[in-house]
């Protein structure tokens, strides 16, 4: 099956620490989220604050610890709600005739034109902010991308010999579609997830900017950037390491993911020829 | 006479899995002098383009020259700097591909792209260019050389765009020319017209060649000199003659085999207790399909098949052989309810089968199976042997687990593979064991009726022998009807009791398989038999295959009158494109639809 190999690996420790400090975190903070205890704003690194004070004065390795599970849970959640919901519809839609098809692209299309920081915007508005409602908006902004590759990726499988064999020999649509179609999609959609996951780390960064996201004190790693922007012109580790951090993830789950799509290359290109 | 090309103890490297070396082209040497042909020759994977390649200085990616020397005049390629390589290749050493389509930009017209290169390396000015473009065309027998540098290139056919591709190389007056495969994507009667011009241009300009092919009989017609490959190593090397007439190597002989047209079935002889003139096990009866938009008739926009005719006794094999894009693979989705026919019937055991395969029942679609032409694309990649020949074997017949697994190891028996392959995925495969992978899944339903679209084409000889030999055996074993579609005549002639010839759509011959090896046919037929390659020197200047070099379309195109007229070397005028031809039974019983027969008789 997938082996990883040489890069991948940097990438899975890199997610696995991630994954660690989004469970553990907030258990292992030594300072609490909203407190304000260094007595100077952007301290260096190093001395009681490992890695400085933040603005207000804030200790930045206990908000890092503590943002970083909605960073990962909340980007995670989406994206794959995202990704899954997003592949489904479009196997459903590539295999069923064509007015269910033509409905469903429309409807996507639809979908796809409403600027994902407007829709969250008036849904925030309507119903206030939680953790459930910011996994749903980032799933339906990211949801009719996936839908795009995903049936793209399905229509042409859907040409293949060995589909056009097992439907020449009486096969039902759902098996074709699950038996024959899906598994060679699995490796171009993993691709994808990677990029739907860092596309929603920006979508949740960009909404706690505007006071839509996760609300104060606690902040994900996309606002402490954006509530630290006044330290970059002092190269403070407040914005930083919270840059860093966006950075470690993102690069870690595509290091990761490329590593398990690219163990199944010989597939896909065996399939193309 | 010294050696324009030589090449001394060449090797070619790729990096394995764990970064160790591996050879693919291993101390090969060779030298052509001037005006020579020189062919190297094996089946894929044998480095034939790699060392084509390495000729330009050129070695595809992962792929490093690891040793040896080319000298190409006085010239060492691969001491060459890049820079000297921009001047270098396509003007001392010119290339032409398997594929021209590839290699020409569909939006510039094709006169722009020839003299590119000329004017590029700043050889001659424009006019300059133009003038010698026109003078190669003619020496490559174009039509209209004049003109036909101002069309595009998806408006010529493909073996004049292979033409033009060799004009192309041929502009900067190269002093070697790599041809690599230049035939294998054409159909035989285009072939024929491509190997004799391009013939004619290598002795006219006395040009050394490589020619690199698969294909013996083809080499035997062009080269001086044969180089055969097997492993990225030289198996045997000499002159034409002598590899033909007394090869020494093993592997030379078993490719000169694959390549004899041999017959590997007889007819059937029918049994005493098998006097029933029953019903035929197929019967197509004026089956009409096409693509497009379907009009008030419910007839399709674009007719690919045109009231075809066709009945398949039991256990007995139809050959059905034309061109590409005759409609042959057509004719198979059409018969398996994959592609619904507009008009028309089929019938399976003088029961008629609905169009569309969503109305035939399970047992109706179990007794006609279909196998693929490409063996890469008809199995999903991603399930192994097991699972793929399991499931037909759960879905017909409802086999469990256990006696699934004894059947597999039946059917991968049947078709010679080993038992322990049946864990392994598809994609791990290599095409010949793929396309048998495919043989077994169809046998798999029990099936009466296996189509088989061009299952040898994508395979070498010697694979694409074995696997017609397996047809053969098959079809001794068990009970079951073939219908063997293919281009390639003399696979069909190895394996088939019965041969339809199909062209645009059209039965133009139907006939028994003895009456195809020469005699007065359909005139379409006998140009397609004329134009088989034979495996020995003088062939291409004897055969008589006549051609007409342009397809004459001023010809009125009446839907009814012959399809073949435009091409044909025999028609006659104020018959031909005044009537439809009339179908007739020949003395030999084949049914041919032709006027010829008639001023004869
Ligand atoms: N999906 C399609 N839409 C429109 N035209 C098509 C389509 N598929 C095939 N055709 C046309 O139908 C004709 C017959 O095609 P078909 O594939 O049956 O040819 P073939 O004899 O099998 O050729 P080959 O030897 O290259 O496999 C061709 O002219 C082709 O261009
Ligand atoms: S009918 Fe006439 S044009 Fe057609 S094949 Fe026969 S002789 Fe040639
Ligand atoms: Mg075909």
């Amino acid at each position: 099956m997938t082996r990883i190999q040489g890069s991948g690996w940097v990438g899975l420790l890199l997610v696995l620490m991630w994954l660690l400090v989004a469970l553990f975190g907030p258990m292992l903070a030594h300072y609490e989220v909203g407190a304000i205890v260094a007595p100077d704003v952007f301290e260096r690194m190093g001395g009681a604050h490992f890695l400085g004070s933040d603005y207000l004065g804030r200790d930045v390795l206990s908000r890092l610890m503590n943002g970083a599970r909605f960073t990962v849970g909340l980007s995670f959640g989406a994206a794959l709600l995202a990704s899954a919901s997003g592949a489904s519809l479009a196997l459903f839609s590539a295999i069923s005739g064509r007015w269910i098809d033509e409905t469903v692209s429309r409807l996507m299309d639809a979908l796809i034109s409403i600027p994902g920081k407007i829709l969250a915007l008036v849904i925030v508005a309507a119903f206030g902010s939680s953790m459930l409602l910011l996994l749903l908006i980032a799933a339906i902004s990211y949801m009719p991308g996936a839908f795009r590759i995903a049936r793209s990726l399905a229509v042409n499988l859907n040409q293949m010999d060995y589909v056009q064999v097992a439907r020449a020999r009486g096969e039902g649509r759902v098996h074709i579609a699950i038996f024959e179609i899906l598994p060679n999609m699995i490796h171009p959609l993993l691709a994808d997830f990677g990029l739907r996951f860092v596309f929603v780390v920006l979508l949740l960064s960009g909404l706690s900017f505007l006071g839509l996201g996760v609300q104060p004190p606690d902040a994900d790693l996309g606002s402490l950037v954006r509530e630290n922007i006044s330290g970059l012109s002092e190269a403070a580790p407040a914005i930083i390491a919270p840059a860093m951090a966006i950075a470690t993830l993102t690069i870690g789950v595509n290091l990761l993911i490329d590593s398990l799509a690219s163990g199944g290359r010989s597939v896909t290109d065996e399939a193309q020829r | 006479m010294s050696a324009v090309l030589q090449v001394n103890g060449l090797e070619v490297s790729v990096r394995g899995e764990r970064g160790e070396r591996i050879k693919i082209v291993d101390n090969v040497s060779f030298a052509a002098s001037k005006g020579e042909v020189l062919a190297l020759i094996g089946e894929s994977g044998s480095g034939k383009t790699t060392i084509a390649l390495a000729l330009m200085g050129y070695a595809r990616r992962g792929c490093t020259v690891s040793g040896g020397e080319i000298l190409i005049g006085d010239t060492d390629v691969l001491a060459l700097s890049r820079a000297e390589l921009f001047g270098f290749r396509g003007n001392r050493v010119s290339y032409v591909s398997q594929s021209a389509a590839a290699a020409f930009n569909p939006s510039k017209t094709i006169m722009d792209q020839v003299i590119e290169s000329a004017v590029l390396h700043r050889l001659s000015s424009k006019t300059e260019a133009r003038a010698k473009a026109i003078k190669i065309f003619e020496s490559l027998a174009l039509p209209n050389p004049e003109t036909i540098g101002n069309q595009y290139p998806h408006q010529v056919s493909g073996g004049q765009l292979q033409r033009l591709m060799a004009a192309m190389a041929l502009m900067s007056d190269p002093e070697v020319l790599v041809l690599d495969e230049p035939t294998t994507a054409l159909d035989v009667t285009t072939q024929i017209e491509v190997l004799r011009s391009f013939k004619k241009v290598v002795a006219d300009s006395g040009i050394t060649a490589v020619y690199v092919s698969h294909d013996l009989s083809v080499v035997a017609q062009m080269a001086d000199q044969i180089v055969v490959l097997k492993n990225g190593t030289v198996r045997e090397a000499g002159a034409t003659m002598q590899v033909l007439d007394a090869p020494s190597d093993e592997y030379t002989r078993s490719l000169m085999a694959a390549a004899k047209s041999i017959v590997r079935v007889q007819p059937q002889s029918l049994d005493a207790s098998d006097v029933s003139p029953a019903k035929p096990l197929l019967e197509l009866r004026g089956v009409t399909a096409g693509f497009g938009k379907t009009d008030r008739d419910g007839m399709p926009r674009f007719r690919v098949l045109h009231a075809v005719e066709l009945s398949l006794e039991r256990g007995s094999t139809l050959g059905i052989i034309g061109e590409s894009g005759c409609g042959k693979s057509t004719l198979a989705r059409t018969i398996a309810g994959l592609h619904p026919a507009a008009a028309g019937s089929v019938c399976l055991d003088g029961e008629t089968l609905a169009p569309h395969l969503s109305r035939r029942t399970r047992e109706q679609l179990r007794r006609v199976q279909i196998v693929f032409q490409n063996a890469d694309t008809a199995l999903n990649p991603a399930q192994t042997v097991e699972q793929v020949l399991g499931r037909p074997l759960a879905f017909y017949h409802g086999l469990s687990a256990d006696a699934a697994r004894k059947r597999i190891a039946r059917l991968l028996e049947q078709v010679k593979l080993p038992a322990n392959i049946a864990p392994r995925r598809c994609a791990e495969l290599s095409g010949g064991q793929k396309q048998r992978i495919n043989l077994a899944r169809a046998l798999a339903a029990d099936p009466d009726i296996i189509l088989c679209d061009e299952v040898t084409s994508a395979l070498d000889t010697v694979v694409g022998a074995a696997i017609l030999d397996l047809i053969a055996e098959l079809r001794r074993e068990l009970d079951v009807a073939f219908v063997f579609i293919s281009h390639d005549i003399s696979a069909v002639r190895s394996v088939c009791d019965d041969i339809l010839v199909l062209y645009a759509g059209r039965t133009v011959e139907i006939g028994k398989r003895d009456n195809f090896t020469g005699g007065p046919g359909h005139p379409y037929t006998d140009l397609l038999i004329s134009s088989v390659p034979e495996l020995r020197q003088g062939w291409l200047e004897e055969t008589h295959a006549k051609t007409v070099a342009e397809p004459n379309s001023s010809l009125p195109g009446n839907g009814d009158l012959c399809a073949f007229l435009d091409r044909c070397p025999v028609r006659q005028v104020g018959t031909c494109d005044k009537t439809p031809p009339p179908r007739l039974t020949h003395g030999n019983g084949n049914e041919v639809l032709c006027h010829l027969g008639q001023t004869k008789a």
